[in-house]
């Protein structure tokens, strides 16, 4: 027996401490499970904020970009996981609204949100907690290096001193690249808009798969110009990198975060409480570090980087036009810019 | 036997469901091949399916014949320090694929430091397909040299006698007894290689900018919108070439056996001053290239703002671990990994026990043993699909175990078990089978012979076994990709995430932690087995080579 002492204490010390790991896990609070498109980076301080109020619910965070979150709730509307669904945008919440996914309540202070950010119904399917919007991440070091100049406008990027130099997200998977298509369908008209993205596809190297590697990459220089949203490019900026954010003149897309309720949660209560934190002036403080504009406006807070009149910049952007038509606008896009084979 | 049930429930079973559920539609009726006939008129998949093969060609094209000159200088030249040049080309194993799409992003990306190197070769970016070939290179390599290695022990040093004597040129000796030789190990690898890109997950995403290929599209299709039967569907597809391939390759393993016959001699080779530095130099750049792509993604890892300031720092491990929340993964890696060491080594060990040292039940035996081989030509994608069809299915009693532990552990092990099954079974071979047959005689049960005899003989395979599936657990993505669950967040996949964000300093970070802990882990099983057989071994050294 001399031989497997030795070897049963290891094999018995992997295992307990396997054991240890994993039995962590297991403990006595309500479990909810929340779908988000919330950048990774924002969700700890989020979940932190709202256990400091309610330490007795877990959240567990199945996160995607908001094209996979769309589909996968879609997909799972018959036998849904989701008890909430929060940071996801409002024009997805639309089109879960409209599948009857929704459950309309109206959670705590919800006078206080602005009405262009929240459901119109009473009570409402959803409530916006912030504005996120489309901005361009424009590396300064490498324009200089190709004599690349700033653009002012969107029209600009369609010049050809940036072929091949422009990234942006896919908006099938992207909640930042689809509102970036539907604000230039609203901003040119339908026929103009996809008119320019013809001449834009002309530039551009690669559709990302998320809103925020748009920008990181020509953070790091990757490409000179990055489609993204200002989250993303104040967070690059931050880190020392040779970025500008450019607001371009013809009006910003942009969408809201937005929170609600899955139809069907048998954790009702906690996913209530969820709710009401959302709105709650706390949950508010800390949407207004990562974004210019939150749902309860006297809340915001100017962000660096960021020109004091954002507000007006944005774009007219129909919400419901947009979830409405979301399904065919993806498929024009993908008719049209996918079937191509990848850009040289 | 329990082994062989487990192999039954674990792997067959899942592939069945694949079948089945190819052939219905979404509600669960039955439609035969409709499923079939949409996908290939999507002219989307077709796409995909051809970038696929492409890609998996291309990179089995690239990687077999470099894979053979390593083995080539390594058993057939006399070059230097081999100990150093094999342990260098099996280092890639210790790394997740995706560090090596990293690395050369690193590398040759728009800001790589090598990018002016680009059109030498005619091309304009590493984006897309160029990438893709050079990492997956990277990461198949390894396991193509150590099956060239293997192929090329083999040989008779009769025929290069017979041919010297005759005056063949070297070359002609080459092209007419060493290719010929080695052909079947050029199959063997070439088949692990294919099979190996084409359930690749990582690298497309991380450096094939728009180059789709399957494993991303049906990763999207099966996670994204739940459609189940259009994954059942391209699983079933890319099981066809695995399945000839496993069968070209069995076929071509019993005829390697008859290659060499109890007469032949061992080839020895002799110093030849130009082909042996021409060797060395070959070595040496590959061993380099190798070294410069690990060492790329760990530099990348602690360099504050690529490319524009390169002072030191660790804010990417932080930022991965306090921002991103991706603590989380590495510790479940760990715990996964451990259980995938002892729980594996444990069922692999006792399935090769019961089919080497055992009797009766001969009817059975046969298909364990082609279901212990299988898992070799199922790409990871395909059983990731199967386990999803076969657990999450609400009439399986068995569907708790969807979104856990253990279903990523057992996944793993069934993903890994060809290998492991055949080292297994090579240790028990070494026994002479009288053991048993004297303790029966001696009537003390076969457990305890079990656990007196074979396990201590065995131990040093038993280690090497645990730290094959270790690594493995570490760094694999395909199958697990698909089933794990927000709590049971894997390393591996947290690279992806971070890539996604653009966060790449910290998906280096993360790639570079898993290499670190694979590397610890295999030095302390080195260590661990060196002193087992100083203790335990003795009776190798004394015994006679015969």
């Amino acid at each position: 027996m001399t031989v497997d002492r030795p070897t049963r204490r290891l094999f018995a010390a992997l295992a307990a401490s396997a054991f240890a790991v994993s039995g962590a896990a297991v403990a006595q609070k309500t479990q909810l499970t929340v779908y988000t498109a919330l950048e990774t980076d924002q969700l700890k301080a989020y979940q932190e904020g709202f256990n400091k109020v309610h330490p007795d619910v877990e959240i567990t965070w199945v996160r995607d970009s908001t094209g996979v979150i769309t589909a996968k709730l879609l997909a799972e509307k018959a036998n849904p996981r989701a008890d909430v669904v929060m940071g996801v945008a409002a024009t997805s919440m639309g089109v879960f609204d409209a599948e009857g996914m929704l459950l309309p309540y109206a959670p705590q202070g919800l006078s206080r949100i602005a009405a262009q950010y929240r459901d119109p119904k009473n009570p409402p399917a959803w409530v916006g907690m912030d504005v996120w919007g489309a901005t361009i991440c424009f590396n300064t070091v490498e324009a200089a290096k190709r004599g690349i100049p700033k653009p002012e406008t969107w029209r600009d990027l369609t010049k050809p001193a940036y072929k091949g130099q422009v990234v942006m997200p896919h908006p099938a998977s992207s909640g930042t690249g689809f509102f970036d298509v539907t604000a230039w369908l609203q901003i040119y008209g339908e026929a103009e808009g996809w008119k320019f993205m013809d001449g834009l596809h002309e530039n551009i190297a690669q559709y990302m798969h998320s809103g925020s590697r748009p920008c990181a990459s020509a953070a790091n220089g990757e490409y000179v110009v990055g489609i993204s949203f200002e989250y993303r490019a104040n967070r690059e900026k931050a880190q020392g990198k040779p970025i500008d954010l450019v607001f371009p003149k013809e009006g910003l897309g942009w969408d809201l975060e937005a929170a609600g309720i899955h139809r069907g949660t048998r954790q009702l209560a906690a996913a209530q409480k969820l709710m009401d934190w959302a709105v709650s002036d706390a949950a508010m403080a800390l949407y207004a570090k990562n974004f210019a504009i939150v749902a309860v406006q006297s809340l915001s807070q100017p962000l660096p980087n960021v020109p004091a009149d954002y507000a007006s910049r944005l774009a007219k952007n129909d919400f419901a036009w947009a979830a409405k038509n979301r399904d065919k606008i993806l498929a024009e896009w993908s008719k049209r810019y996918e079937s191509k084979a990848a850009p040289k | 036997m329990l082994v062989a049930v487990a192999l039954f429930v674990f792997m067959t079973a899942p592939l069945a469901a694949i079948l089945l559920r190819s052939l219905e539609d979404r509600d669960g009726a039955f439609v035969g091949l409709a499923n079939f006939a949409q996908y290939f008129a999507s002219p989307a998949f077709s796409r995909s399916a051809g970038n696929t093969l492409t890609f998996a060609l291309l990179t089995t094209l690239l990687t077999v014949p470099l894979a053979f000159a390593f083995a080539f200088a390594i058993q057939r030249s006399c070059i230097g320090a081999k100990w150093l040049w094999r342990n260098i080309a099996l280092v890639p194993i210790l790394a997740p694929s995706l560090l090596a799409a990293l690395s050369f992003i690193y590398l040759f990306g728009n800001q790589g430091i090598l990018k002016d190197v680009l059109p030498w070769f005619g091309l304009t970016t590493i984006y897309g397909l160029p990438g893709m070939v050079l990492s997956m290179t990277f990461s198949a390599f390894p396991h193509a040299v150590m099956i060239m290695l293997a192929s090329l022990s083999l040989s008779d040093a009769r025929l290069y006698e017979a041919a010297d004597s005759m005056a063949t040129s070297e070359w002609r000796k080459f092209v007419t007894i060493t290719l010929p030789g080695a052909r079947y190990g050029m199959i063997s690898a070439a088949m692990v290689v294919f099979t190996m890109a084409v359930s690749e997950f990582g690298v497309p995403k991380v450096i094939g900018a728009n180059y789709s290929v399957l494993a991303i599209d049906i990763y999207k299709q099966v996670i994204g919108q739940q459609n189940f039967q259009i994954g059942a569907v391209v699983g079933l597809i890319l099981l066809v070439p695995a399945l000839v391939a496993f069968f070209v390759d069995h076929a071509v393993r019993v005829r390697q056996k008859a290659l060499l016959t109890a007469r032949s001699v061992p080839y020895v080779p002799r110093p030849s001053p130009v082909r042996d530095r021409l060797m060395l130099a070959f070595v040496m750049l590959m061993s380099a290239a190798m070294l410069v792509v690990i060492g790329m993604a760990v530099f990348g890892s602690f360099v504050r703002v690529w490319p524009y300031n390169l002072s030191f720092t660790f804010n990417h491990y932080t930022y991965g671990f306090e921002e991103a929340g991706v603590e989380n993964a590495y510790r479940n890696s760990l715990t996964m990994a451990a259980w995938c060491a002892v729980v594996g080594a444990s069922l692999t060990f006792a399935g090769a026990y019961w089919l080497e040292k055992t009797r009766g039940a001969n009817l059975v035996r046969p298909l364990v043993r082609l279901q212990a081989m299988m898992p070799m030509a199922i790409p990871g994608l395909v059983l990731g699909i199967g386990y999803i069809l076969f657990f999450n299915h609400p009439a399986n009693p068995l569907n708790v175990l969807y979104g856990t532990m253990a279903i990523l552990v057992l996944s793993t092990i069934i993903h890994f078990y060809s290998s492991s099954h055949l080292t297994a079974v090579t240790a028990l071979k070494q026994l002479d089978n009288e053991f048993e047959s004297v303790s029966a005689s001696l009537k003390v049960p076969f457990y305890k012979t079990f656990w007196r005899v074979t396990v201590p003989v065995c131990l040093p395979s038993i280690i090497d076994i645990s730290r094959y599936y270790f690594v493995n657990a570490m760094t694999t993505i395909s199958a697990v990709v698909f089933l794990y669950s927000p709590k049971t967040m894997l390393a591996a996949i947290s690279i992806v995430q971070l890539d996604e964000a653009g966060a790449i300093g910290s998906a280096a970070a993360m790639a570079t932690l898993i290499v670190a802990t694979s590397g610890v882990v295999t030095l302390l099983s080195f260590a661990v087995e060196g002193w087992l057989l100083r203790r335990t071994q003795g009776w190798r050294r004394a015994a006679p080579t015969r």
